[in-house]
């Protein structure tokens, strides 16, 4: 192993779903503590702290210190959208990389359990109304409902909408059946928020959020953290036997923001910035979508996932309704996506989501996951997009 | 008549109801809101534009659930109008996918969202089919 590699020493997911006896510093400590002990490490061998969390109160990464070691070494408390989990690897990764520590923690945790809808300030009751023009648009009163939709479910499935419109309609059915192939993955996954198989009907059937996504075709809130200890290949040499054989290798780590695009503040456009992003990706590390053996992308909601199949290049450009239709992202197909269930039943706890993802990757490099391991896997990569936006994407490799 | 004010500062009532948009006069990038600086180009000089009043469908949802207080069902969509991009709903027409269409022609109309205590009334804008 080179010197400068950074490897994941230890990682570690709660299981997502409804904590209501646990808050979030009890999630993030459950994660941190249980990535220590994978990594065969305590906290005194910490040089950094990342910490994500989004809809708390801020302070997370110091309120964590409290409850599982205060050493004094410096905190970064970050906040990135849905990829603030991924922020926080990628801010103890180049922590280790610029030669400042020898080894990080990152963890992020969310409670989001009855969450119920994101996005969208709703409008405000009309007693006592005066129309004054306020902030940047100069509105008189809220734009969400009237002037397009703030809902997050409403914003993702115009992203699916707009790829059909640009090469080709894509039907309801066929954006339905992302979710059968994410649900139907999930019963695998002891860790899942939603374990429950739906036929294309049931998902079809259900109850209608934003067309053309319903209900299952929609990420879960629930409750969750996950946490990751990265080091160097320097530090990794001095480790047991057995630290080294279970040391997952960061091939790529890569943080994009959306450049400048027409529309792109019309319609956040989360397709240039995934593109960028898998591009650096597959150039740092080597490697080709080709040799993916598994890849674990943001399925906010189904119309989301079509349009990642096309901007992580597991497809031709255009592609991604073929690339569906011929079973290709299924665990027994070429490019196994979302075997874990996705965010869709797996759950998205914003924070937590974007090391969660690179936990079910570094889960089957290990080859320790169990019923769902994907055979001899030996590269996989993670993405997340948090709306705004920024994307992160970690490819990973088996040790040698 | 009674006095009006329009929903957001880009849309204009007179003569005839229209969108403005900041065109960056060094790249011509348009916005909608107020600016510091053009976000394609950083230049910070901008000048007011007319946009298109008639456009095209190029993404839309039939939102079903919204946040308290919002009517639902409604069609929100982009709207190519001439070369630039345009939020907004599709109104005066039946918000299912049988009626409405990508690459769908449509032209803005106006709407009253009632007067305020002093007699002021606000005008929403939508897109509807041409």
């Amino acid at each position: 192993m080179a010197t400068d590699d950074i490897w994941i020493l230890g990682i570690a997911m709660t299981k997502f779903g409804k904590h209501a006896d646990k808050d979030i510093v009890d999630l993030g400590a459950d994660a941190a503590m249980a990535a220590l002990r994978d990594a065969g490490v305590s906290m005194r061998d910490m040089g950094v702290l990342a910490a994500g969390n989004l809809m708390g109160s801020g302070g997370f990464g110091q309120q964590l210190q409290k409850q599982i070691g205060q050493t004094g070494i410096p905190v970064y408390n970050v906040s990135n959208a849905c990829a603030t989990g991924a922020t926080a690897l990628r801010t103890a990764i180049m922590a280790v990389k610029s030669g400042e520590v020898k080894m990080g923690l990152a963890v992020g945790a969310e409670k989001l359990a009855g969450a119920g809808l994101l996005g969208g300030g709703g409008q405000a009751k009309s007693a006592g109304k005066k129309w004054e023009p306020k902030g940047r648009f100069g509105a008189v009163a809220p734009t969400d409902g009237r002037i397009g939709t703030d809902t997050m479910p409403g914003t993702f499935a115009q992203v699916g909408m707009e790829y059909g419109h640009k090469y080709g309609e894509v039907s309801f059915e066929t954006f339905a059946r992302i979710s059968e192939k994410n649900h139907a993955h999930s019963v695998l996954n002891p860790l899942a928020a939603y374990q429950k198989r739906f036929t294309l009907e049931e998902i079809m059937g259900d109850m209608m959020i934003a067309y053309p996504n319903t209900r299952p075709m929609c990420s879960a809130n629930c409750d969750g953290a996950a946490a990751a200890v990265v080091t160097s290949g320097e530090v990794l040499r001095t480790l047991s036997p057995d630290q080294q054989r279970r040391a997952i290798k960061v091939s790529a780590s890569v943080l994009t923001t959306d450049p400048y695009q027409e529309a792109c503040q019309i319609l956040p456009d989360v397709n240039t910035l995934t593109r960028n992003a898998a591009k650096i990706a597959y150039e740092q590390a080597g490697v080709s979508p080709s040799d993916l053996d598994l890849v674990e992308l943001h399925d906010c909601f189904a119309t989301a996932e079509l349009v990642h199949y096309d901007n992580l290049m597991l497809c031709p450009e255009g592609g991604a309704v073929d690339f569906l239709m011929s079973g290709a992202p299924w665990r027994d197909g070429s490019t196994p996506v979302n075997v874990s269930g996705g965010l869709q039943s797996k759950g998205h706890p914003i924070s937590a989501t974007g090391i969660a993802n690179i936990w079910e990757i570094c889960h089957h490099l290990r080859g320790e996951a169990g019923d769902r391991q994907i055979a001899n896997a030996k590269v996989g990569l993670a993405h997340v997009i948090g709306l705004g936006s920024a994307c992160g994407i970690h490819i990973l490799e088996k040790a040698a | 008549m009674s006095q009006q004010i329009a929903h957001v500062s880009y849309l204009k009532l007179d003569p005839k109801p229209h969108l403005v948009a900041n065109e960056c006069t060094s790249c011509g990038a348009r916005f909608f809101d107020r600016r510091n600086a053009c976000a394609s180009c950083f230049a910070s000089d901008f000048r007011t534009v007319d946009v298109p009043t008639e456009g095209e469908v190029t993404s839309f949802t039939i939102v079903a659930l919204a946040a308290p207080g919002v009517p639902v069902p409604f069609v929100a969509a982009t709207v190519k109008c001439g070369g630039t991009s345009v939020r907004g709903n599709i109104i005066n027409v039946e918000p299912t996918p049988d009626k409405v269409k990508l690459g769908m022609k449509v032209q803005l109309t106006t709407f009253s969202m009632g007067a305020d205590d002093d007699g002021l009334e606000a005008v929403g804008f939508g897109f509807e089919p041409a």
